[in-house]
Formats: structure tokens, C-alpha cells, sequence
């Protein structure tokens, strides 16, 4: 059984030809994240901020949002805000966090369930004290900062490190891009987020690393070519893995976010751009950045001559 | 490569018949599972709270409390201690984690010292020249007390969460001061939570009748006693609050039974002593008859009733308007003992049953949709081969599968979420093997070095993305909490199945393919 559709030659595509635009472009992008970020911040979820979190479903009949966000306005604690989530009846009521410490938040959910009275099933109830908000919060950047320190002294053992330094801009690149669009669109940042945050950067590295897998072969393959032409070379040879990678992630990824349900909609969304944007930017950054940094041809050539059985004993 | 040991057909064969062996009784209800024969593989993959329904409760001991209240009582002593030796001092108070004081006259220093020394081991005393003193617990032995109060209180949870009737809770310790309690499918979190966060510590003092309440709140308050507050909605018609000995006639600590019952048609609890309490309860109710006596909970007054003789059967009757829940309460709390220091919830997260079963209906459509995508786009791409990829990523399911209910890991939503998106990445490992293939047909090779070099070259691309997709997931795993260390488990499970089978599978399917047919090109 022949496949239906194949990608016969491999094309000719002068990738290098864009690359000062598209690092224009990421560069304004990631400036742009940056201040976006600093000026407006993040829409942080109950997860980092603190405060409650209240899905309702109101039994036999839609929702009425106006008469329920009356009766918590009344009770006077803090601004609450209500919307519809997934079918009418289906209602998501968030309550900034309470004084009184970690003490305080109990209280005012008791109070707004008294308040909204029978006829309502609650689906879920999330209270995060403050203290918990600001240690979830120092854990997600811990993490995300250990994971790509861990990334890059693993490419750094594997490739030589102008390698290393060349895939950590593009994925700190394709971080930053995706926590600027999360504080453009307001969209919620919680923890699932993170977890989306962190797998993009694997994802992104992931497919640096099968470009630069080709770029090193090319250089012990063709010792005299252009290191311009070289890069060109291991992007085009590639190019179609990348689409088909691309494609079946994102034909997960769609799946997710068209099927997963409400609370894996921001992970979806976050996935989404990150498989868009680290797939750009390993053709765009992280491979042109290798024509800027220079490795050092001569050392990966020996690296080669050593080496040269090696993996194919790996593979016995 | 194109050659396989024999051994290694049987053990890559063995795993993945073992793989789907293991993810069998993930297909069937619990209940049908329970009248299979004892060889068929029981273990299911476990739910999490988010997907079954019920709480996740994060507590915090707050030990600091308990210890200021420790301090408070030896400040009694010390006073005590200090005149006995006649010495003056001014300022006796606990602040922060230290009984402070000053002395009048720095030169007694040794000698507070010496009257000092005897109220407690613990108590480390530190006297200044200018004679501020401050006695503080050492530390080791503060330590090895918050360790036993995080335990003691762990333990007094787990009897609070059993008599609710909690199925499967969780309780554990985490991080140094903090408690984990997970409850599976409760009805109403509102009352287990109501439950923990008391700490039920039972008191009988004396009420001080030479004062007035109105006397003492002016600041002639007599050493040795404290004003407490009525508890809220009982003792009705009573005063607001009550001047009261500090010292205990009795603890909660003695109680053996407490049982919820009526008297005169109003709900009432009723309790037992132990012999020690039944005699100090007896001493205290003859020494005392005619004199009210407070019954304090948690620093808060039910009760207040007078001696009317001496009570030695060591056992009695709370009364002072109760519900029949806020009695049953009560008794139920006396009976699973006082938390050793006071409890804080600082984070929940509750899932009703019915979220649950959508989260599950819903990520389950979604990683269905995702497989059946992704296998028809490989069978598109790359026909026969794609086929071969495809079965390969049905054992990777398998296999992820089994690995959860073998290894009793927990799934969640995002966990789902990351089964859906490892089985996007898994065929990513194919995707490079073909693709190498193809390249090396094109250059000329022969058919049989073509698929050789396509899998040798590929091995090293794939190793380095899976390592690196395994570092962030074990990240994860070690910095997320909840959910998200679910989504990290299938994360990192799902790389090292699909390395085994994207490789493995594919080559064995490969080479028998070869073996079988005996084709004279590559279907690429």
C-alpha cells in the first residue's frame, strides 16, 4: 500500500534569505511581550493570585447572570465576576481574594452559597489562600527557568554549546511570545498554563534539535560548503518532517481544545501558539542564530572521526 | 539492524501482550471487575479528584499558636517562681516565641536564673546585662514537637474524616508543617471542612464569681483568671462572656467516649472520663459544689452550669442549646480528640461527581478524535508504513496505560490532555524514521540500506527530543501540584513508551514485513 500524498523533491526554499525579518519580526514581537507584561501584566487565574473560584450549574434552566451577580453584590465581597461557561445553564463566578488571610476566603464562599440559595449545583469550588498563590507562583518560574537551564547544558553536552545558546533564545523566545499573547487577549493564567508553558518549551526544542541534528551532519558531510548554504540545506532536508510533526501535534492539539471540554480551552490555546511559534521559530531563530554564533566546524568534523561507529552500535 | 535475535522478538512481543494485558481492566466497570477470577490483572488506573469528584484540602498546622499558647501557660510559673525568690520584675508577657520580662535590679540576674531553672527543661533563659530576660523552647525541641503535632494531627484528622464515612481519603503530610487531605466523592464539603478546621479542645474551668465581668473587662482582672466569650448561638439568655480560672479543672485530653443524646427533649452530649479524669472531675465537683463551672470549647464558652454535689462517676452531660447536627458534631469531635494546634485551610478545590464524568466523557472524545486523526493522516502520508506506525501507537497507549495502573498513578484532566498530546508527539519518532528513508532512497541506496540508515541515523534525532520533552516533564512533575503533576506523569511516561515502541515496534513490523513478503522496493 503506496502512501496518497508525498512530497517527491526536497525544496529549495532560501530560508536564509528571511531570516533578518523573521528575527525582526520576533524581536519586536518579544519586546513587545515584555512591556506587554510589565505594563499590563498577567490576567493570573485563582491559582497565583489568590481568591475563589465557583462553577454553578443552575438545575432546570438557563442561568439569569444579572439576578445572580445582584445577590453577590450584595453581600459586599469585592468585586465578583460572573460569566457563562460552556452551555447557558453553566455559570463561572470568580471573588477576589478575601481579607482575614487564608481564614477570610472560607467565609465569603459560604456566604455567596447561602446568598445564591437552593437550585444550584455547584460543580466546582477552587479557594487558594494567599499564601499558597505567591508559592505556586515562585514554583512555575522555578521550574520554568530549571527547565531551560536543564535543556541547555543537555544540548550543550550533546552539540557543541554554540548550539546550546542558539536553542535557548528560540525557546526562551517562543516563552515569552506565548506570555505576551496570554497578557494581550487577557486570557487566564493558571497553572494548567504553565504546564503548557513548560511543554512548549519542549516541544520547541524538540524540533531544534532535529534541525540541528542535520546541521551538525551536514557539516561533517560537506566540510567545504558555505555555512550559509549549509543551514539552508538542513532546513529544506527536514522541512517536511517538520510539517508532518507540526501536523499531527496540531491534529491532537485540535482535538483538545474542539473537544476537551471548558477547563482545557486556555492549555489548548497556549499549545496551539506554541506549536506555531516554535516551529517558526526553530526555521527562523534557532537556525540563522547558528550563522551568527559560528560553532566551530573543525572540532564537530573530529567530533565525527571519533565518533563515527558510535551510533551505530547505539542502535544494536 | 534489520536483524532481530529471536529473544528479543519474544520480549518485544511479551511487552506489548503484557501492555495490553494491563490496560484490559481499565474496559470494564469496578463492579464486573470484582467477579473476575483472581489471574486476571485487577489494578485500574486511578482517578483524581478532578476527574471523580471530591475535595483536595491543603491544611496548615499553625504550630506557632500552639506554641504561644504552650509559652502562656508557663507564665504562670514564673511569675510564681519570681516572687517565691523575691525578685522584681516588670513586663511579664509572651511575645513572638519567648516569655519576656525585665528585671528591677540587673544584679539578680544569677538568681532568677537559679529560680528559673527548674519550671521546664526546654525553657532556654537569656538575661541581657540591662536584665531583659527571655525564655525560649530550644529548637530541637521545638522541632521534634512540630514534627509530633503535624503526626498527632494527621492521625486526629483521619478519625474526624472516619466517623463522616469518607471513602479512600488521603491524608499526608507535606512540606514541614503542612497536611494533604484528599477526599474522593464526598456530598458536602462544607461539613467535612467545618470538621477539620476545629481544633475541639475541651476545658472545665472554674468561673470566678468574686469578680464581676464588667469589673474584669476594666482592668481588674485577677491574675490567674481570663475573660472567654460565649460560644455564638448557645447559651441563650446567658452573659456575653465569662471571667474564668485558667487553670483546668479537667481536659477534653481524658474524655475515653462522647455520644450525642437527648435530655428533656433537647439535644445534649454526653461524655465518659477515664479513671484519672473521673477522679480529678469527682475532687474538683465536690470542692466546688454550689459554684458554676464553664464547659470551654475552644476557648469559647457552651456552658455554664452550677455544681449542684459532687459529680465521681466520671461521666456527664453537655448541654446548652444544641442542634442534633451541632451535638452529633460535637460528639464526634470529643471522640476523635483536639487537634494539638490550630488548622488553617489554605487551599481547596473541590469537583462535584457530575464535572467529573463530563471531564472524563469529554477528554476521552477528544484523545479518541486526537488517535483517530492522527492515524488516518499517517496512513494517508505514508500507507503501509503508516499503518505500521499506527499499530505502533495503539501499543503506545497501551502500554502508557498499564504503566498508570501498574505503577498506581493518578489521572487528571490535564493528564489526559497529556496522553492526547504524547500521542501527537509519539508518531513524531516514525515521522523521522520514514523521512530518513525516504532521503536515503533518493540518494541510491539500495532498498535494504535505505531502511537500515533510515533507523540507525534517526535514533540519535529522536533519543535527544525525547530526552529533552523527559526534562521538562520531570520539572513539572517535581514543581506542579495537583492536576498539573498528572499531566507530568502521562507526559513522561508517554515519552519512554513511545520511544519503546516507535522504535522497536516499528523495526520488528518492518523486518517481519520484509521477512513475509519479501518486497523488492519501499512503499514510501
Amino acid at each position: 500500500m503506496r502512501p496518497l500524498i508525498v512530497i517527491r523533491r526536497t525544496p529549495t526554499i532560501d530560508f536564509m534569505r528571511w531570516h533578518r525579518l523573521g528575527m525582526a519580526f520576533s524581536a519586536l514581537l518579544g519586546v513587545a511581550s515584555i512591556v506587554l507584561f510589565l505594563a499590563i501584566g498577567l490576567n493570573y487565574g485563582i491559582d497565583f493570585k489568590g481568591g475563589m473560584l465557583i462553577e454553578a450549574r443552575v438545575t432546570g434552566g438557563p442561568a439569569d447572570l444579572a439576578a445572580m451577580r445582584a445577590k453577590i453584590d450584595a453581600l459586599k465581597i469585592g468585586e465578583a465576576s460572573l460569566q457563562g461557561f460552556g452551555s447557558p445553564s453553566d455559570v463561572l463566578i470568580r471573588l477576589p481574594q478575601q481579607p482575614g488571610g487564608d481564614k477570610g476566603q472560607e467565609k465569603a464562599i459560604a456566604e455567596v452559597k447561602s446568598a445564591l440559595g437552593p437550585g444550584i449545583d455547584y460543580r466546582r469550588v477552587e479557594v487558594v489562600g494567599p499564601s499558597v498563590g505567591a508559592e505556586l507562583i515562585r514554583a512555575g518560574v522555578w521550574a520554568t527557568v530549571l527547565a531551560l537551564a536543564a535543556i541547555m547544558v543537555y544540548i550543550w553536552f550533546r552539540f557543541e554549546w554554540q548550539f546550546g545558546v542558539g536553542a535557548t533564545i528560540s525557546t526562551i523566545h517562543d516563552v515569552v511570545t506565548t506570555v505576551g499573547l496570554f497578557a494581550i487577549f487577557r486570557l487566564e493564567f493558571n497553572l494548567t498554563t504553565l504546564a503548557a508553558i513548560l511543554t512548549i518549551a519542549g516541544y520547541s526544542i524538540n524540533d531544534t534539535v532535529v534541525i540541528y541534528d542535520r546541521v551538525r551532519e551536514s557539516m561533517r558531510k560537506h566540510r567545504s560548503m558555505g555555512l550559509r548554504e549549509l543551514i539552508n540545506l538542513a532546513l529544506n532536508e527536514t522541512l517536511s518532517r517538520t510539517i508532518l510533526t507540526v501536523s499531527t501535534v496540531a491534529l491532537a492539539v485540535l482535538s483538545l481544545f474542539f473537544f476537551g471540554g471548558e477547563v482545557l480551552k486556555g492549555f489548548s490555546i497556549a499549545m496551539l501558539w506554541g506549536i506555531v511559534v516554535g516551529t517558526y521559530s526553530s526555521l527562523f531563530i534557532a537556525a540563522p542564530l547558528l550563522y551568527y554564533i559560528q560553532p566551530n566546524r573543525r572540532a564537530i568534523a573530529r567530533d565525527s572521526e571519533r565518533g563515527a561507529a558510535a551510533p551505530e552500535r547505539a542502535s544494536r | 539492524m534489520l536483524y532481530f535475535a529471536n529473544w528479543k522478538i519474544t520480549l518485544i512481543c511479551a511487552v506489548c501482550a503484557l501492555g495490553v494485558l494491563f490496560t484490559l481492566p481499565n474496559l470494564v466497570s469496578p463492579a464486573t471487575l470484582a467477579t473476575l477470577p483472581s489471574f486476571v490483572p485487577h489494578k485500574q488506573v486511578s482517578l483524581g479528584l478532578d476527574l471523580r469528584g471530591g475535595s483536595y484540602l491543603l491544611l496548615q498546622v499553625d504550630f506557632a499558636a500552639a506554641e504561644r499558647e504552650r509559652l502562656n501557660g508557663f507564665v504562670d510559673s514564673v511569675r510564681n517562681a519570681l516572687r517565691d525568690a523575691h525578685i522584681g520584675y516588670t513586663g511579664l508577657g509572651v511575645e513572638g516565641e519567648a516569655i519576656t520580662f525585665t528585671l528591677r535590679d540587673p544584679g539578680q540576674a544569677d538568681e532568677a536564673r537559679k529560680a528559673l531553672d527548674k519550671i521546664d527543661p526546654e525553657l532556654v533563659l537569656a538575661i541581657s546585662p540591662a536584665g531583659a530576660a527571655t525564655m525560649r523552647f530550644n529548637q530541637s525541641a521545638s522541632d521534634t514537637r512540630r514534627r509530633q503535632a503535624v503526626e498527632q494531627s494527621i492521625e486526629i484528622i483521619r478519625r474526624r474524616v472516619d466517623e463522616t464515612g469518607t471513602k479512600e481519603p488521603s491524608i499526608q503530610s507535606q512540606g514541614k508543617d503542612r497536611i494533604l487531605v484528599q477526599l474522593p466523592g464526598i456530598d458536602n464539603p462544607e461539613h467535612v471542612k467545618a470538621l477539620l478546621g476545629r481544633t475541639a479542645k475541651l476545658t472545665f474551668q472554674l468561673v470566678d464569681t468574686a469578680v464581676t465581668l464588667d469589673d474584669a473587662r476594666r482592668g481588674r482582672l485577677p491574675p490567674g483568671d481570663e475573660i472567654l466569650p460565649a460560644q455564638e448561638g448557645h447559651n441563650r439568655g446567658g452573659p456575653p462572656a465569662y471571667v474564668v480560672k485558667k487553670r483546668v479543672m479537667v481536659g477534653g485530653d481524658t474524655l475515653v467516649d462522647a455520644q450525642a443524646t437527648f435530655q428533656n427533649n433537647e439535644p445534649v452530649v454526653s461524655f465518659r472520663f477515664d479513671s484519672v479524669g473521673a477522679k480529678r472531675f469527682g475532687d474538683a465537683t465536690r470542692e466546688n459544689v454550689g459554684k458554676p463551672f464553664a464547659i470551654v470549647l475552644d476557648n469559647k464558652v457552651i456552658s455554664a452550669p452550677v455544681i449542684r454535689e459532687a459529680i465521681p462517676g466520671g461521666s456527664g452531660i453537655i448541654s446548652g442549646s444544641f442542634t442534633v447536627q451541632s451535638a452529633s458534631d460535637l460528639a464526634l469531635l470529643l471522640r476523635a480528640g483536639a487537634l494539638p494546634a490550630p488548622i488553617t485551610i489554605l487551599e481547596e478545590r473541590t469537583v462535584g461527581p457530575d464535572l467529573g464524568a463530563d471531564s472524563i466523557h469529554d477528554g476521552t472524545v477528544a484523545c479518541v478524535v486526537g488517535v483517530i486523526l492522527v492515524i488516518v493522516f499517517m496512513v494517508l502520508f505514508y500507507g503501509l508504513f503508516g499503518i505500521f506506525a499506527d499499530i505502533a501507537l495503539f501499543f503506545n497507549l497501551c502500554l502508557m496505560l498499564a504503566a498508570l495502573s501498574l505503577l498506581g498513578a493518578t489521572l487528571t484532566l490535564p493528564g489526559i490532555a497529556g496522553i492526547a498530546l504524547t500521542l501527537g508527539m509519539a508518531v513524531d519518532a516514525n515521522v523521522l524514521i520514514y523521512e530518513r528513508i525516504r532521503e536515503e532512497v533518493r540518494s541510491g541506496r539500495s532498498m535494504l540500506s535505505s531502511l537500515e540508515a533510515g533507523f540507525t541515523r534517526a535514533f540519535g534525532t529522536i533519543l535527544d527530543s525525547h530526552v529533552t520533552t523527559l526534562v521538562a516533564g520531570i520539572l513539572l512533575y517535581i514543581f506542579g501540584s495537583g492536576p498539573v503533576k498528572g499531566f507530568a506523569v502521562t507526559l513522561s511516561i508517554g515519552v519512554l513508551t513511545s520511544l519503546f515502541s516507535a522504535i522497536l515496534v516499528t523495526r520488528l513490523l518492518i523486518v517481519s514485513w520484509l521477512r513475509r513478503w519479501k518486497p523488492r522496493e519501499i512503499p514510501l
